[in-house]
């Protein structure tokens, strides 16, 4: 696009001075560039690979996120408390949907780096995933980014655990 | 793709035009020469290379423009109130509108100064000075929102403001209409102006993280205060204050201020007032002011009365001030990078006297005064001059710099901005302004590293220049690009306001440490809730506090009852978002006020005082998601001596038994 608009620009010149001068051919504009968007930047190091529906996309993966057999009730605990901040807003402990889906058997439906992966980076996700795009039309509003540090993300997962009866 | 190709058409056309008018150039408004679309195009989704912080002059408030493309990206309210962001509506903005005389909402924003460490831009802050109740804002841009706003005692019109040290140690205020002390019996015949009207020039301290005080004024003659600038490099210790009515009228300015040959700059040598203080000489004053602070944490602005200054009279002490002549009501009073030249522009002059810090430095050490001032030293013309740049045009004004060795000044009387050559005063360019142009902008154009690139004219009037709206016009600005030889007009944009003075800085010092969110975790506002758990109505005799949330798309609650006629009811209204650029709004219908704009992670308060009994809707203002219109609630308002129990509620739904009350 740029170089076509240079190349128009310039062209223009020739045709209106008769080959006689000089004047367009600075670059148009030097304006910086607009830093990619968040998603990109936080995108996980495989990204050249096509979408995997049960990683999801982030910086999460199998190896990262380390679940035990058994509740950590602190980091739960914990988790509960952040939730009642940055996400009762829109999701009920039961089944049941309130603006967004219930969180009842979340862990069961989703492995624990894709649940990390989609409360710290939602946005690529409700844009790639096919189940959260399935979502998306039941429910309209895209989760919100609320900018969760990676402590808070693995206490709201524990937390998830807890409620999906892990003790 | 059809868009695509209109743009490329659209472009095209543009520089085939351009170009042909490169090839002829004809009348004024076809004075745009080859390249100018070009230049000033920053495409969809590009960024662009400058801030441009523009005065909004008696709109009060500062606008913000991208350059060099002029798109507006945000007005920061200031002095004037605000309706749309709540800027003097709701109960936590409103002590930064406080003042001695009470809530002032409306003032005149003349200039700003962005902050500089080094004498170079920093790009923390942007200053701003309210000409009419005198009052300097400091504006934090990391979250584009005035931080804190101090008045200033003992002073009427602060014009020459908010000009600052090379380190942001000070900010000054110099006084415009001179008046009486505050503490003087100010019932006197306006006509004893000589011996009882007072001019002040106040240096507000400017700490670390802000914190503006009053660390003295300096008590001067009564004349008109009218530009400044700091010393900088061999200067910085000095300041240099235009002054035109020393004639002292007290009527019809217009002739009588205008009948001396020469006025003068001031230099105020302001380490010297600073041992002065240190050894006791300040006196203290009583006086009445507001210092008000915004606080990021609570959400909320304190506003502190305080009851003293600390003043020195520059008569008693002869070593702090001197005056230069000027000729003919100097205006601007421009100090160039190196901070050896200070440029006097008299508006009524046909010249412009360039002042050369050395020789004043000498002309002091060797008392070459050619009289005294109501007391103050007058150094002579001719010694302190490093030389005039002849028939520059008429009626200059603003000096501005490039680093580069050149000063370009404007003249509202002919119109154009003159590039002149510091050293030798020989005239290099001059371009026409469209039209009566007063102050220029380069970016960092007052500091001692100026970014250069362009300049912007600020025009006081557009006659022709935009399709007609009526009797009123907006303002302009015209975009120069200065990197060549000659200056090229590339581009003309509306301003808000009245454009006064203005700064520009490189985008990237500035948009690096721009806030996109309060962090709720920190949020330590007194009525937050955190969490719809949190969220309540508390009755307190006549006072209902309703602490709601906010978050896409429903607020907590949204059913309230029990609220009664001549209620004062505060909806604090807490925004539960942590993303970027998801502000919720909050109005509610019949209030006498503003709306809310609650920023992700803030908590702001609307006051309202139901006077009808009814049903009354609230809702979000500000479009947020696709269910942004079911973003609504009720508020049922009941007689005044009605026992409807005080209730709230979200998703609760009528009962299968419930008799309507």
């Amino acid at each position: 696009m740029k170089k076509q608009f240079l190349l128009l620009a310039f062209a223009a010149t020739l045709y209106a001075c008769g080959g006689s001068s000089t004047t367009t051919t600075q670059s148009s504009s030097e304006s910086a560039e607009a830093p990619k968007t968040e998603s990109a930047e936080t995108a996980a190091p495989a990204s050249t690979e096509s979408y995997d529906p049960h990683r999801g996309e982030g910086k999460f993966t199998a190896e990262n996120v380390n679940v035990g057999a058994t509740l950590d009730a602190n980091m739960a605990t914990e988790g509960d408390k952040i939730q009642g901040v940055k996400c009762s807003s829109c999701h009920k402990l039961s089944d049941e949907r309130l603006v967004g889906p219930g969180w009842k058997g979340v862990t069961e439906r989703r492995k624990p780096e894709w649940i990390m992966n989609f409360i710290t980076n939602p946005d690529p996700m409700i844009d790639k995933d096919p189940e959260v795009q399935a979502q998306l039309e039941i429910c309209l509003v895209r989760m919100p980014n609320q900018s969760l540090s990676d402590n808070e993300a693995r206490s709201i997962l524990e937390f998830m655990r807890k409620n999906d009866g892990v003790k | 793709m059809k868009s695509k190709n209109l743009i490329v058409g659209g472009v095209l056309s543009a520089a085939i035009m351009s170009s042909m008018v490169a090839c002829k150039p004809k009348s004024a408004s076809e004075a745009v020469s080859g390249g100018a679309a070009e230049k000033a195009y920053v495409a969809p989704g590009k960024y662009d290379q400058f801030y441009n912080f523009v005065s909004g002059g008696f709109s009060g408030q500062l606008s913000v423009y991208g350059l060099p493309s002029g798109r507006l990206l945000r007005v920061i309210p200031v002095f004037s109130v605000d309706p749309e962001k709540g800027w003097g509506y709701s109960e936590e903005s409103k002590p930064m509108l406080n003042t001695s005389h009470g809530m002032v909402p409306w003032d005149d924003l003349h200039h700003t100064e962005l902050s500089q460490t080094n004498g170079e831009v920093d790009g923390r802050w942007v200053f701003g000075n309210a000409n009419n109740t005198p009052r300097v804002a400091r504006i934090d841009l990391k979250t584009f929102r005035t931080a804190e706003i101090i008045e200033l005692p003992n002073s009427a019109g602060n014009h020459s403001s908010p000009f600052i040290t090379e380190n942001t140690e000070y900010v000054v205020a110099g006084t415009r209409f001179s008046v009486p002390m505050d503490n003087a019996n100010g019932d006197v015949p306006i006509s004893t102006y000589k011996q009882n009207f007072k001019g002040t020039l106040s240096f507000i301290s400017v700490g670390q993280e802000g914190n503006m005080d009053i660390a003295f004024q300096i008590q001067c003659p009564g004349v008109n205060f009218d530009l400044s600038h700091a010393g900088k490099g061999k200067s910085h210790g000095w300041f240099f204050f235009s002054c035109y009515n020393t004639e002292q009228a007290n009527t019809l300015l217009e002739v009588n201020a205008s009948k001396n040959d020469k006025d003068f700059i001031m230099a105020v040598n302001w380490k010297k007032a600073e041992e002065y203080i240190k050894a006791g000489k300040g006196k203290k004053v009583p006086v009445k002011y507001a210092h008000n602070v915004w606080d990021d944490k609570t959400h909320t602005a304190k506003s502190v009365i305080k009851n003293e200054v600390l003043v020195l009279d520059a008569k008693e002490l002869q070593d702090i001030c001197y005056m230069i002549p000027c000729p003919k009501s100097p205006h601007g009073c421009d100090v160039d990078p190196t901070g050896e030249y200070i440029v006097g522009s008299g508006k009524l002059a046909a010249l412009i006297p360039v002042f050369s810090f050395d020789k004043i430095q000498k002309a002091i050490a060797d008392k070459t005064y050619e009289g005294q001032y109501d007391g103050i030293n007058v150094i002579k013309y001719e010694a302190a001059l490093h030389g005039e740049v002849k028939k520059p045009g008429l009626g200059p004004l603003h000096t501005e710099f490039d680093g580069k060795g050149n000063a370009y000044t404007s003249f509202f009387v002919s119109s154009e901005v003159v590039k002149w050559n510091i050293k030798d005063l020989t005239v290099l360019d001059r371009v026409p302004t469209f039209y009566s142009v007063g102050h220029l902008c380069i970016p960092g154009g007052d500091s001692k590293k100026p970014f250069g690139k362009y300049l912007i004219a600020y025009n006081k009037i557009t006659k022709d220049r935009y399709l007609p709206t009526g009797p009123e016009l907006s303002q302009s600005a015209q975009l120069y690009d200065i990197s060549g030889d000659k200056m090229q007009l590339i581009l003309d944009f509306p301003t808000i306001g009245e454009p006064h003075y203005a700064q520009a800085a490189p985008a990237e010092l500035i948009s690096k440490n721009s806030t996109k969110i309060f962090k709720i975790g920190e949020n330590q506002h007194p009525y937050v809730a955190k969490g719809e758990a949190e969220t309540k109505v508390v009755r307190n005799g006549k006072d209902v506090h309703v602490y709601i949330t906010a978050i896409r798309s429903h607020f907590a609650p949204d059913n309230i009852e029990g609220v009664k006629v001549g209620d004062n009811v505060y909806f604090h209204v807490t925004n539960l978002e942590q993303d970027w650029d998801v502000p919720h709004g909050f109005a509610v219908k019949g209030a006498n006020n503003g709306e809310l704009l609650i920023m992700p992670g803030e908590t702001s308060t609307l006051k309202w005082v139901p006077e009808k009994v009814g049903i009354y809707p609230i809702y979000c203002t500000d479009f947020c998601s696709a269910l942004h219109q079911e973003m609504q609630g009720y508020v049922r308002v009941s007689p005044a001596g009605s026992n409807v129990p005080l209730t709230y509620s979200i998703g609760k739904t009528a009962p299968e038994n419930e008799s309507s009350k």
